[in-house]
């Protein structure tokens, strides 16, 4: 069976679009699952670093794209989880490098032997964002519960649907559930409200997350953080389960005590 | 002089203008373009055009030179459709389009329907020329108007839908939304104070009619309801819609 490709995207740049993407490759390898995470943010690639592969990149999509390499030679294997491979972007070049037609014929040939392939597209809506969007089966996108992030979220969202796109799924990143039971937050249904797509899930903001990230083992690995447990549930919505969303709101008390029991653990080890 | 005018049409891709052959050669033609758009810049301001110019032969400098004036008009030209195939032949080599797409209604939806308001007889305001060169129509549209997108018709809009932040609508004539307006709404953009904008959520960015502007209170709106905006004494005035019977 033909493996699909999930394209994640936001408008907004910094919103978490590379920490959504690899935590749900992750995630979605840990169900046993053949991903392969692609950066397509070719120029500013980072998708490596926060996975932790960048010192085993020896080709990049870039090569592959002009025949330097095969494209086997370019997918790196994630050691801890056998399922899970990245095709890195290259650094050194522009956004120019890759067309969308390269692109579409490089995850035509990845879809053959994986089951997903999630691309991490480039922020904004130019040539990054349009190569990103071009081979896309599901597009996500992420944006944080603010104003300016959801701006642009709607502005891809109608870009989006301008080409005809299947709709888009939302996943609402960095949700800080004692800010929103004050009021000071636009809550997930504020935000549903305005984008009117699907939801398919909710990150709560966790500290964990940037501490695996600057260590590059990706927060759904685990199975502590909250965070994590929202991004395998998100995985398991991909994969058609139906999976009730976590309730953050009015609990913040309870969650916050929750918060600093997991962050002590998180310094112990 | 002919009675033959510019005619400006609103379809999705943005406003239609064509020449009418009276308008004489080119240069000419383009000067009496740029005078159009100087009486109402207001419609004009951001718009994309498609231009019709019928028989003329136009050179790519030709098109350069009428792309490059309207750009200083803050208007992009996205198609010129001209009878002549060296004027394609220029205006594709441009980028241009040089047909306007074949309506596709299952996807649009838009027709065209005539005013239900007849046109203001009282003196029109000296900064807009009559509208007698203006197609009186309205584009009804059936879609969610999300951030980016900008919707100019000559005539009325009647949008079946939201109109998020970030969006903006700009009618000749009235705007009525059924749904939610939260964009920019420019009604009677051609100056015309009598133009009403009335939505069921009416909660714009920025209300212009005709010449006035204003905004919506910055307090958050406790529950959404049906209202209209018009121009009343000098100022824009908002009032809900009262099912026992409407004022005015």
């Amino acid at each position: 069976m033909a493996g699909k490709i999930i394209t994640v995207t936001s408008g907004k740049g910094g919103v978490g679009k590379t920490t959504v993407t690899a935590n749900i490759g992750v995630a979605l390898a840990m169900l046993g699952k053949r991903v392969v995470c692609l950066d397509a943010d070719i120029g500013l690639r980072n998708l490596d670093v926060v996975m932790g592969l960048e010192n085993r990149i020896v080709y990049d999509v870039v090569d592959v794209v002009e025949g330097r390499c095969k494209l086997r030679q370019a997918l790196i294997k994630d050691k801890r989880l056998p399922e899970l491979c990245l095709l890195p972007a290259a650094q050194t070049r522009d956004k120019s490098a890759v067309k969308p037609d390269d692109l579409i014929r490089v995850c035509d040939q990845l879809r053959a032997d994986h089951d997903f392939v999630l691309i991490d597209s480039a922020a904004g809506i130019e040539e990054g964002f349009r190569t990103a969007m071009a081979p896309a089966d599901t597009i996500l996108i992420v944006t944080n519960p603010e104003v300016s992030a959801v701006r642009d979220a709607d502005r891809v969202i109608g870009l989006l649907e301008a080409a005809e796109k299947d709709p888009a799924k939302l996943i609402v990143n960095r949700l800080k559930p004692d800010v929103v039971s004050r009021g000071d937050m636009l809550d997930t249904s504020d935000v549903l409200e305005i984008l009117a797509i699907e939801l398919l899930g909710i990150i709560p903001d966790d500290e964990l997350v940037l501490i695996s990230t600057n260590r590059g083992r990706p927060v759904a690995m685990d199975e502590k953080s909250q965070a994590g447990l929202a991004f395998r549930n998100i995985a398991r919505r991909l994969l058609g389960e139906d999976v009730p969303f976590q309730t953050f709101r009015g609990q913040s008390n309870i969650f916050q005590r929750f918060f600093r029991m997991i962050h002590s653990d998180g310094r112990q080890g | 002089m002919a009675a033959e005018t510019i005619t400006i049409k609103g379809i999705r891709e943005g406003l239609v203008v064509t020449l009418p052959e009276s308008y004489g050669a080119w240069p000419e033609a383009l000067a009496r373009l740029e005078r159009r758009l100087n009486a109402s810049p207001a419609f004009f301001k951001g718009a994309r055009m498609g231009l019709v110019v019928g028989a003329r032969n136009l050179s790519e400098d030709d098109i350069r030179a009428v792309r490059d004036m309207l750009l200083r008009h803050d208007v992009t030209l996205w198609a010129l459709i001209s009878d002549e195939t060296s004027a394609q032949v220029a205006a594709a080599h441009l980028g241009l389009d040089t047909k306007l797409p074949a309506r596709d209604l299952r996807a649009e939806r838009s027709e065209r329907i005539q005013p239900a308001r007849p046109a203001p007889h009282e003196p029109q305001p000296a900064v807009a020329p009559p509208s007698a060169d203006v197609s009186d129509m309205a584009m009804i549209v059936r879609r969610t108007l999300r951030s980016g997108v900008r919707l100019h018709n000559p005539g009325s809009i009647v949008i079946i839908g939201d109109v998020h932040p970030g969006a903006e609508v700009i009618a000749g004539g009235d705007v009525v939304v059924w749904g939610k307006l939260h964009g920019t709404v420019h009604a009677g953009a051609f100056g015309d104070d009598e133009a009403v904008v009335c939505a069921l959520d009416l909660a714009p960015t920025q209300l212009r009619i005709g010449r006035y502007f204003t905004r919506s209170p910055d307090e958050r709106r406790r529950k959404a309801q049906p209202e209209t905006g018009r121009v009343k004494s000098g100022r824009i005035e908002v009032v809900a819609w009262n099912p026992k019977g409407s004022e005015r």
